[in-house]
């Protein structure tokens, strides 16, 4: 099979599931956004969309399909560092220097996908193993009704200096997740053929775009609880 | 009645037999005059040889016209059919443009070919470095190209020094090298058309130079690589990388008569010395150049594969005449391990000066002022004063001497005294900084890179500098030297080239040779070997060759002296410049073999090679290589001592004309003169090739006007 | 100006492939920073020589910047500490008086060392046999004007082209791959009529050969077009993705 023995093949896996993740985590971004629309207009829009996706069937699919997507790519990614390590040789050079126009990111990326998968985790335990895995399994799993996302929110986020400490932690994790994506939206692009002369400058820039516009659209709700967290412990 | 009808019939048998009588004298008469001719003709070879003449007819030069010779020379010739071709190894040294297209082409032919280079990969050789352009006869710019005037000018560009019937040959084929390089895919310049672009080059009325960038050896090299690599993925072609050819190994046939049957090479990673059989043998090692030790060459290009031909029996032929390139970077220092080379094409636009004043020049030597501080009517643009018609665009060897000449008289620009400027300020003025930057922008970048100075501001500084030889084994017309089944292409054969090789003629001449004569004329001579089975490298030739060259290793490591190779090498590089360089004479030459005989002795009792002989052995690669050096240099100063007039790319300043040209001497000179190794340290032979031009009116070159 | 400089060479030394390597460091006086720094590490040799030491091992040729064989790893750069060079284009003005100059070889699996700063680059004619050609043979052929190629297809076929099979790339990245490299041959022939015919065959045929051989898996981090000598471009590796993906949905 082509995807995993041609080393083009294992790069387009990791394009693909890439890709997902990164479109997921645009939605997911966007539906966060609502969290702070509700609390500024008193609406309940984010819950609203967490009760669609609750512990309806095709919510489960899509969340199955997810982890499999994260688990291609986390798995992918350690194939190809391993072989990657090994078809460097044994020998390492002694002096390295920077080499101009080569992004830092772009040679770390797999320190910085296990910071992002590290801080899934804590994510996952954090609010999905209240929410879904709550409504799913029934298991009570926290002081807050499964269905009301927003309170689950906003509880870890504004619990004064436990909560300052969640948003730096989130922040820190955002940044990871910048650089991440900052290499890996145009990579993808690249692995998939999609460049030329005229068109890498700009897949460069779109790449840049979106992981700021992905990276933007969760920071402004952390900034955002972090603002009101900071308002309430002066007040 | 009857009687008149006896008579009749009678008088009839008598006239049949009368007329059978006259047939059978007729028959016997032409067959005695065959005879005769044939007695004459063995008896005019015979003298030939007795006289040391190499006649049209040992040259195999086919009868008939000019046009028709390789026509006819195709028609006629023997072939090998496909399941013999099976059978039949043939070994080429060398993997440059001749050697890789020989290569693969005799692969795709069917004949098995091990190949040799000297480098990590046959991509490496100096081809690659060729800038300028390939030329043929193609007239796509419908300027009056013809296959003849690419003949002609080839011809005459070689000062009158080449064979017809070879050079015709060349200019025939070049159309299809270019058919050929752009099927395998050689990214030719273009016209927004589409269709291929063509440049002028120097010595030539048409725009006949096919290009690809300032990197056309490169790319030509590669196609030929790619059609190589092709042929040893398919297992024809056995690829031997890193391995140094240091013998030829003969074997004598049925009849006594030796032939060239494998040879002994080096690996080089190793050390060891290894044994491979051919039917017939191909080398393609390119030129002699690094004689001088700075010259344009790679500092791997050797001639010791031409030497080890030469010690076999196959003739040197013109060793003196080597071409010196007149726009090289100076010599910086002496710790300088070679030159660079710039394109010729810089002189299309590029004015050359010195200044007209020796205070400014010794003031520039001093670093005092720079070339843009001299005011226009203070320089002296030598060329265009001596040549009015041609100005900067006179052939190499003109361009050459003359910088020689300002520079001698003490007009040198740079800190040696040994650099002329090359200016482009009235080029910018003109054409603006841009076009000169989109023209000539990679060359300027390669002098920044290595001057340290920007040419846009300062003209930049070039000297002469050896750059091909047009001398080398001596082949007939089917390219096989004078040892049966022995042959030599590309720039290491004496070539086609005469005393000169006009630009961009050295790749169509390692094409043509590789791709389409080759390949022909081989199966001449193979077509009688294949009842040959193929030998044991076990045999006792074998056995004998490889000793002789571990006796030779062995030799060399014993001596253990104190000089290092490149000590001794720049310093025959040194004779050869000072003595046997732009401007020879009868008492130059006489000292460059004193001094080389003294040289060689020095070598090979003083001489230090430090490590093992059987393991990677850089040192010991270089001093096998200089051991042949030191003998070519002295044939090249033998060679020139001989030949009493100036031709080409041979400058006898005894033979010049009152303006300071060269002065060809047609009644004496006009052949090729073969060396025949007589021995070591004895005087090698003369033989001659009388070139009698059938077909072409010889005359002055004149580039005043 | 360009001065006299002294400086301090380490070097790495390895008697052979499979012996233990190490760095040694020697000192040199009075270089002329006009040297090139192959002329340097002459310069350095002929003083080994004198005191009865084996002299460095390194490839090098044409010293002209084009055959490719010179590959030394200067100061962490493959060809030094300059751009669009190679090793043999490297002068020493590029260098400061009293600085220690540190020289590796490419360091990459399939590019073993065979000795000092000599190493084995026949991975690249493997990838080169396995479909780096247009199969045609000799004679034969249309007339070369026969098929037009539009200027643009033809300049960037040669930009590819350009490659002179350094390996630098394979040397620079991290992940020893050598897809510029395959790239720029699989461009420059799928770019023009000649080698389209091959297209799909040609992009599998190297790419495997690559995989095979040990090269690494391509991150496009574009070190290796950074340190390219001859500065062939990163986008050759998206038309070697986009024919070899097109390749495998057509099989």
């Amino acid at each position: 099979m082509w995807l995993k023995d041609s080393s083009i093949g294992r790069k387009l896996v990791m394009s693909i599931t890439g890709t997902f993740l990164v479109l997921f985590l645009l939605f997911h971004g966007s539906m966060n956004l609502c969290l702070v629309i509700d609390d500024i207009f008193g609406t309940s829009a984010y819950n609203w969309i967490c009760s669609m996706l609750g512990a309806n069937w095709y919510a489960v699919i899509g969340t199955l399909i997810l982890a499999l997507a994260v688990v291609v790519h986390f798995a992918y990614a350690i194939v190809l560092t391993v072989q990657n390590r090994r078809a460097r040789g044994n020998d390492r050079y002694a002096v390295e220097a920077r080499q101009e126009g080569v992004d830092w990111a772009s040679k770390n990326m797999l320190a910085l996908g296990i910071i992002v998968l590290g801080f899934l985790v804590l994510h996952l335990y954090n609010f999905w193993f209240k929410m879904q895995f709550a409504e799913l399994t029934g298991i009570e799993t926290s002081m807050f009704d499964p269905q009301d996302g927003s309170a689950i929110v906003k509880a870890l986020f504004t619990d004064g200096w436990c909560g300052i400490v969640y948003c730096l932690l989130y922040i820190v994790w955002l940044c990871a997740l910048w650089f991440h994506l900052s290499h890996g939206v145009w990579s993808a692009m690249q692995t998939m053929g999609l460049s030329n002369n005229k068109w890498l400058p700009r897949i460069k820039v779109i790449g840049t775009v979106v992981a700021t516009l992905t990276v933007g659209l969760f920071m402004v709700v952390i900034l955002y609880f972090l603002g009101v967290n900071i308002g309430q412990m002066c007040a | 009645m009857s009687n008149t009808e006896d008579l009749f019939a009678a008088a009839k048998e008598v006239a049949g037999k009368v007329k059978d009588t006259v047939q059978a004298v007729k028959e016997a008469v032409q067959e005695a005059t065959e005879t005769v001719l044939e007695v004459k003709e063995a008896v005019q070879q015979e003298t030939a040889k007795q006289a040391n003449i190499i006649t049209p007819k040992m040259a195999k030069i086919p009868e008939g016209p000019l046009e028709k010779k390789w026509t006819n020379y195709k028609d006629h010739q023997k072939l090998v059919n496909p399941a013999n071709k099976r059978r039949l190894d043939v070994i080429v040294v060398g993997t440059g443009l001749a050697g890789a297209s020989a290569a693969a082409t005799l692969a795709e032919l069917g004949f098995n070919v091990l190949n040799f280079c000297i480098q990590d990969s046959p991509r490496r050789a100096h081809s690659i470095a060729a800038q300028g352009g390939i030329n043929a006869a193609k007239n796509y710019q419908n300027d009056g190209d013809s296959v003849y005037r690419l003949y002609y000018d080839t011809i005459k560009g070689g000062d009158y020094r080449a064979r017809e019937a070879n050079v015709y040959r060349l200019a025939e084929v070049s159309n299809n090298i270019i058919d050929q390089c752009v099927a395998q895919g050689v990214p030719f310049a273009r016209e927004y058309g589409g269709l291929l672009d063509n440049r002028s080059f120097g010595g030539a009325q048409v725009s006949r130079t096919f290009y690809a960038k300032g990197q056309t050896g490169q790319q030509l090299l590669l196609g030929a690589y790619s059609a190589l690599s092709r042929q040893i993925g398919k297992g024809k072609v056995k690829m031997y990388n890193r391995h140094e050819m240091l013998d030829i190994v003969m074997i004598k046939d049925e009849n006594g008569e030796e032939r060239a049957r494998g040879i002994i090479a080096r690996n080089l990673v190793t050390g060891r010395i290894e044994r491979f059989f051919a039917h017939a043998v191909v080398v393609a090692s390119g030129g002699y150049g690094n004689t001088f030790f700075l010259s344009t060459n790679a500092m791997a290009s050797n001639g010791s594969a031409a030497m080890q031909m030469y010690r076999h029996g196959a003739y040197f032929a013109n060793p003196c005449y080597a071409q010196i390139h007149p726009t090289c970077i100076p010599k910086h220092g002496d710790f300088q391990s070679k030159l660079t080379l710039m394109s010729e094409s810089l002189r299309n636009d590029g004015r050359i000066w010195v200044p007209k004043k020796l205070e400014d020049a010794k003031r520039l030597q001093k670093g005092e002022i720079k070339g843009r501080d001299i005011p226009e009517e203070d320089r002296d643009y030598y060329l265009e004063r001596r040549y009015p018609a041609f100005g900067n665009l006179v052939p190499r060897d003109v361009a050459s001497r003359a910088a020689k000449e300002r520079c001698d008289a003490g007009y040198g620009v740079n800190n040696t005294g040994l650099a002329v400027f090359l200016d482009f300020s009235e080029a910018i003025q003109r054409l603006g900084k841009d076009v000169v930057a989109q023209k000539y922008g990679n060359l300027f970048q390669m002098y920044e890179k290595i001057v340290d100075e920007n040419p846009y501001e300062n003209p930049m500084m070039i000297f002469p500098a050896i750059h091909y030889t047009m001398g080398g084994i001596w082949v007939d017309y089917e390219l096989q030297t004078s040892v049966k089944g022995l042959f030599c292409i590309g720039e290491a054969n004496f070539s086609d080239h005469g005393a000169n090789r006009l630009g961009a003629s050295a790749l169509m001449q390692g094409l043509a040779d590789g791709y389409f004569v080759l390949p022909y004329t081989i199966q001449n001579y193979l077509a009688d070997q294949i009842g040959v089975a193929r030998m044991s490298t076990d045999r006792p030739e074998f056995d004998a060759a490889e000793k002789a060259v571990q006796d030779k290793i062995d030799r060399l490591m014993k001596i253990q002296g104190k000089r290092s190779v490149d000590s001794i090498h720049k310093e025959l590089g040194l004779i050869m410049w000072d003595f046997v360089g732009m401007g020879r004479t009868a008492e130059s030459l006489k000292k460059a073999v004193e001094k080389i005989n003294a040289l060689k002795k020095e070598f090979w009792s003083n001489v230090y090679i430090p490590g093992k002989a059987d393991s990677l052995n850089n040192e010991l690669e270089k001093a096998l290589r200089l051991a042949d050096f030191l003998e070519i240099g002295k044939l090249m100063a033998i060679d020139a001592l001989n030949r009493e007039e100036s031709c080409g790319g041979h400058f006898r300043e005894e033979y010049q004309t009152e303006e300071g040209e060269a002065l060809r001497q047609d009644d004496k000179f006009s052949y090729v003169a073969c060396w025949k190794y007589m021995g070591e340290d004895k005087d090698p032979v003369l033989i001659k090739e009388p070139l009698d031009y059938e077909f072409t009116e010889r005359k002055t070159r004149n580039y005043k006007s | 100006m360009d001065q006299y400089i002294d400086i301090k060479v380490r070097v790495w030394r390895q008697a052979g492939p499979k012996a233990q390597g190490h760095f040694e460091t020697y000192e040199l006086k009075h270089v002329f920073q006009g040297a090139s720094f192959l002329e340097m590490i002459d310069i350095l040799n002929e003083q080994l020589i004198a005191e009865h030491k084996d002299p460095i091992a390194f490839d090098h040729d044409c010293r002209e910047g084009i055959c490719g064989m010179c590959s030394m790893y200067v100061n962490g750069h493959p060809h030094g500490p300059d751009s669009a060079i190679t090793t043999c284009q490297l002068h020493m003005r590029k260098f400061h008086d009293g600085e220690t100059i540190t020289v590796e070889p490419w360091r990459s699996r399939a590019f073993p060392v065979i000795k000092d700063l000599m190493v084995d680059r026949q991975a690249y004619d493997k990838i080169m046999q396995a479909g780096g050609f247009v199969s045609v043979n000799t004679g034969g052929v249309p007339d070369a004007n026969a098929i037009p190629i539009p200027k643009p297809i033809a300049d960037e076929a040669m930009d590819a082209a350009s490659c002179i099979g350094c390996g630098a790339c394979a040397a620079a990245c991290k992940n020893g791959s050598a897809m510029l490299f395959v790239a720029a041959k699989v461009s420059q022939l799928n770019l023009l009529p000649q080698g389209k015919a091959e297209k799909h065959q040609r992009a599998k045929a190297m790419l495997q050969k690559m995989d095979e051989l040990g090269f690494g898996n391509c991150t496009n981090t574009g070190a290796c077009a950074a340190e390219c000598p001859k500065q062939v471009s990163l986008t050759h590796i998206a038309r070697l993705n986009r024919d070899f993906i097109g390749a495998k949905f057509c099989d």
